[in-house]
Parts: C-alpha cells; sequence; structure tokens
C-alpha cells in the first residue's frame, strides 16, 4: 500500500519519472558499454572472453537490481534516524522493515533490473556452453538467491545505520561496490579479496561460484564444485543474520524526540 | 568580495560538520579504487601503453578519479539539489532579493565544498592507494601546483553546469531526472569509467571536447605531466573557455528564469 503510494507520488511529475527510468536504465547501461570500449582494446579479460563476462554482469546487474528495487530504499534509514522521522513509522501497525523498504518505493529501479536481463540474455546466446538440465535450472536459482543475498546486505547496512546514521556510503561500498566487483571474474583480482568475498561477505555467492560452474570454468580458490549448488542456503543464513541485525538495532533505536 | 569568501569558508565548515559521512566516504572511494585498479591492471595486462598510459599512470588515474569524484562532483551531490528545492518551495525569491548576485553566491559556496572534498575525501584514497600500488606521482613541486589549478578550473566548469540543471527547475519543477541525465553525462565523458583517451575514433574526439572533461581527464593529464609549456596552457584555455561560456549561459538562463518566477504558498 505504501509502496502504491509513492508509485502515484512519483507519476504526479510524469516527464520525470520517464527521465529518472531512462536514467536508471542508462547508468547501468554504461557500466556495460565501459566493458564494451574495453573490448574494443582487447579479446579478453582476465581470461574471460565478453559473452563470459556478459554472463557474470546480467546476472549481479539482476539480482542486484532485484533486490534494490525490494529494498533499495535502506539507505535513506540514516536520514530518517537523524531526523527523527523513523518514530512517525514505528506507530505505525506495520512492520517497520516493510514500511523502510517501502518508502519512497521507486518503479524507476525498473530500469535497473531491464538492463540486467538483456545483458544476461545477451551473455547466455553467447557464451559456448554444454546446456544440461542442470546448467539451466542453475541461471534462475542464481539470480534469486543472489537478489536474496544483496537484499540482506542492505538490510543488514540498514541496522548498521541505527549506530552510524550518516554513513550510508559504507553500505553502498558492500552493495553498488559489490556489484562492479561482480561484473568482473575473479581471476582479476587478488586472491585476498576474493577469499573476503566467499567467505566474509558472502557475495560470491551471488554470481560467481554458479556462473563458473555454468561456464565450466575452476573456481580461483580451488574450491569444490558442490560449492556452486549452496547459494540458496547460504541466502537463507544471510537473510536469517541480517534479520536479527535488523531487530537489534531497532531496539537499540532511540528518537531525536523532535 | 568579502561577502562571496565568507560564503566560500561557510560551504567548507557546513562539509566539514559531517564527519562520520566523510570517513565512510573515504572507505566506499577505496573499495571502488580497488576493484578499479584490479580491472585496469587487467585490461593494461593484455595491452601495455594503452592510451599512451604505462601501467603505473594507469592505476594513478583510477585513483585520482575516486580523489577527484566529490570534488569536480562527477556525480552531482553539491548545492544543485538545495537549490532546486528551493526553486520549487519559492524560496528562491527570498534569494533573489539579497544584495548578492544568485550564480557568484553558490559559486562561492561550492568552491568551499570543493575544497573541503579535496582534503576530507581526496588526500586519504589517494595515499592508501599509493601504499598498495605503485602510482606515478609527481616529482616537481611545479606539476602539483598545476594540477590544483586545473582542478579549480574543473571545480569551475562542474559548477557551471550543475548551476544550469539547476536553474531547469524553473521550468520543470522538479529536476531530479536532469540532475541523473547530468550525473550520467559527467561520469561517462569525464573520464571517471575509462580514461577519454580509450574511447575510439570520433566518440573519443566528442568526449574530449565536450565540458566534462575538464573534470578528470584534464587534470589527470596535468598531473601526469601529459601538458607541460605551452600544452599546459592550452589545457587550461580549454578549461577556461568551457568555464566562461557555461557561466554566461547560466546568467542569461538566470535573468530568463527570474523574469517568470511564479512564488507557489503563502
Amino acid at each position: 500500500m505504501i509502496a502504491a503510494m509513492w508509485i502515484r507520488s512519483t507519476m504526479t511529475y510524469r516527464t520525470s519519472f520517464l527521465l529518472t527510468a531512462f536514467g536508471n536504465l542508462a547508468a547501468t547501461a554504461f557500466d556495460f558499454v565501459t566493458i564494451l570500449l574495453m573490448f574494443s582494446h582487447v579479446d579478453a579479460l582476465g581470461g574471460y572472453s565478453l559473452g563470459e563476462i556478459a554472463l557474470l554482469y546480467g546476472a549481479t546487474g539482476t539480482a542486484f537490481g532485484i533486490a534494490d528495487l525490494v529494498m533499495g530504499s535502506m539507505d535513506r534509514l540514516g536520514r530518517r534516524v537523524r531526523d527523527g522521522t523513523l518514530d512517525v513509522l514505528l506507530v505505525r501497525p506495520a512492520p517497520v522493515l516493510a514500511q523502510v523498504a517501502a518508502d519512497r518505493f521507486a518503479l524507476r529501479r525498473l530500469g535497473r533490473i531491464t538492463q540486467g536481463l538483456l545483458v544476461l540474455g545477451y551473455g547466455l546466446l553467447t557464451v559456448d556452453v554444454d546446456w544440461t538440465p542442470l546448467r539451466i535450472l542453475m541461471v534462475p536459482m542464481m539470480l534469486l538467491s543472489g537478489a536474496a543475498i544483496f537484499s540482506s546486505v542492505f538490510v543488514a547496512g540498514g541496522a548498521f545505520q541505527f549506530w552510524a546514521q550518516d554513513a550510508s556510503e559504507v553500505q553502498n561500498s558492500f552493495t553498488y561496490g559489490g556489484n562492479t566487483l561482480l561484473q568482473y571474474p575473479p581471476t582479476l583480482f587478488a586472491k585476498d579479496l576474493v577469499r573476503g568475498v566467499t567467505f566474509v561477505v558472502p557475495l560470491a555467492f551471488v554470481n560467481w561460484l554458479p556462473a563458473l560452474y555454468v561456464l565450466g570454468r575452476p573456481y580461483p580458490l580451488d574450491l569444490p564444485h558442490w560449492l556452486a549448488f549452496l547459494p540458496p542456503v547460504v541466502a537463507a543464513v544471510c537473510c536469517r543474520l541480517a534479520g536479527f541485525a535488523w531487530r537489534v538495532g531497532l531496539r537499540s533505536y532511540r528518537s531525536t524526540g523532535s | 568580495m568579502r561577502l562571496y569568501a565568507v560564503v566560500a569558508v561557510g560551504g567548507f565548515r557546513r562539509y566539514a560538520t559531517y564527519r562520520v559521512a566523510t570517513v565512510a566516504g573515504v572507505f566506499t572511494n577505496t573499495v571502488f579504487g580497488f576493484i578499479m585498479a584490479y580491472t585496469y591492471i587487467a585490461l593494461w595486462d593484455q595491452r601495455p601503453h594503452l592510451g599512451g598510459y604505462d601501467v603505473s599512470q594507469a592505476l594513478t588515474f583510477v585513483w585520482l578519479g575516486q580523489a577527484l569524484l566529490m570534488t569536480c562532483a562527477m556525480m552531482g551531490g553539491g548545492f544543485e539539489d538545495e537549490m532546486i528545492e528551493r526553486i520549487r518551495t519559492g524560496d528562491i525569491a527570498i534569494d533573489l532579493y539579497r544584495p548578492a548576485d544568485l550564480q557568484l553566491w553558490w559559486l562561492a559556496g561550492d568552491l568551499g565544498r570543493a575544497a573541503f572534498h579535496l582534503m576530507g575525501r581526496g588526500i586519504v584514497p589517494m595515499i592508501l592507494g599509493a601504499l598498495a600500488f605503485d602510482l606515478a606521482l609527481p616529482v616537481s613541486p611545479l606539476t602539483w601546483i598545476a594540477f590544483l589549478v586545473s582542478v579549480t578550473l574543473g571545480v569551475v566548469v562542474s559548477f557551471a553546469l550543475r548551476f544550469l540543471v539547476a536553474l531547469s527547475a524553473f521550468w520543470l519543477m522538479d529536476g531530479a531526472g536532469v540532475i541523473q541525465i547530468c550525473w550520467l553525462a559527467g561520469l561517462f565523458f569525464s573520464g571517471m569509467l575509462l580514461p577519454l583517451n580509450l574511447f575510439p575514433g570520433t566518440l573519443g574526439d566528442i568526449a574530449r571536447a565536450l565540458p566534462w572533461s575538464s573534470l578528470l581527464q584534464v587534470p589527470a593529464d596535468v598531473f601526469l605531466g601529459k601538458h607541460t609549456g605551452w600544452g599546459l596552457l592550452g589545457a587550461y584555455a580549454f578549461q577556461c573557455g568551457w568555464a566562461v561560456a557555461l557561466l554566461g549561459a547560466g546568467r542569461v538562463l538566470q535573468s530568463v528564469a527570474t523574469r517568470r518566477v511564479v512564488v507557489q504558498g503563502g
């Protein structure tokens, strides 16, 4: 209902809505244009072809787009904590998390998902893969688990705002930064960085592990193959942890009193 | 003149208040710097001397981009949001009656903001980048000074662009869409995503001629010692040319806009 309200409100300025929806599509498209420009100079980056990178890019872009549509308003929480308007949400008879998620719910974010899916489609059509049923199932599983993992990062980041208040950029470096990181193959990055996003913040489960299984590529850390099937489990654990962090954060919230 | 100096200092102090946000921003700039640095290493590994840069110059370009992202407001995030809000609510009418020039007033504040961001969010990521990677830092102090002049001109060009964006709110009322288009152009055509030297053919020529190249590409090339002697003056002339043209356009648009001010509300 709150989401519907915000959709109606954005539609008041229709020109602006169209511009921002297009802008969202273009903003993410520029990322891919950059990769295309890189490939105008080279044939492979980190040993990966354009099609394979498009697959990685499209998978993380779509997963991130879904998470951003649902939970992308989390970075506004810091502002609400600062100016005290979070109180408004606390007295309403609806879960606070749902309300924060729907806060300024922006349909224009569909642009990001559209772009992710387009690049993913391009990647899937160009890569040379022996498609088995298992590999085909891997694709939707990867997108949904990836979206759940990114969503829990958004929620955990939101919970962090209860203490940090104006540190929404830290959250951005894990969400937007993570998305940018996953657009490129893991062979590009230092082993320690790959370890960090596999075991500490499990972003590697969004697309690297499942996509490399689909592509039949070894994972740079020599991890066993079956780890590629774990994203749903990892996503479930992440959601539990993020939910826990959220409740702890909410409980420690003290109003500004204004 | 004193008035504008005070406004500039105010702009500096205003952003200096947000310490946690600054630390968070430094963290983000560093994370993105690392990600981009690794992709550039892979790219330059395949094609050494791409775009006329060697690996360490390319890496320096990455970290300069992170250091100047907020300073030159390549993704927006300066005064324009506030000015648009003031136009929408009608508070702009109060600004117009002040005994100060609207454009110079906001410019002074924005210069103060840029100075803070250069120090607050530029220096630390640059140091961290230099510790982790082999960067090509200028040896001569003159190059550093030349770089600072170029950055200042870049900030003025950036301001002039965003001032035009903010003025568009007089017609559109809601500036979000225009802001977004502007920061997209800023991100892409400044060289933030990829140095403009790597853009192929005509696209590259156009990108280098557009005002956004003053924001990162030109200062970075000054920093890397690509513009010296007359070349340096040429680079400055390019930046000044855009600054004058865009500030002039802002003047004209401002006088047209103020003639059609409709004050909303009571």
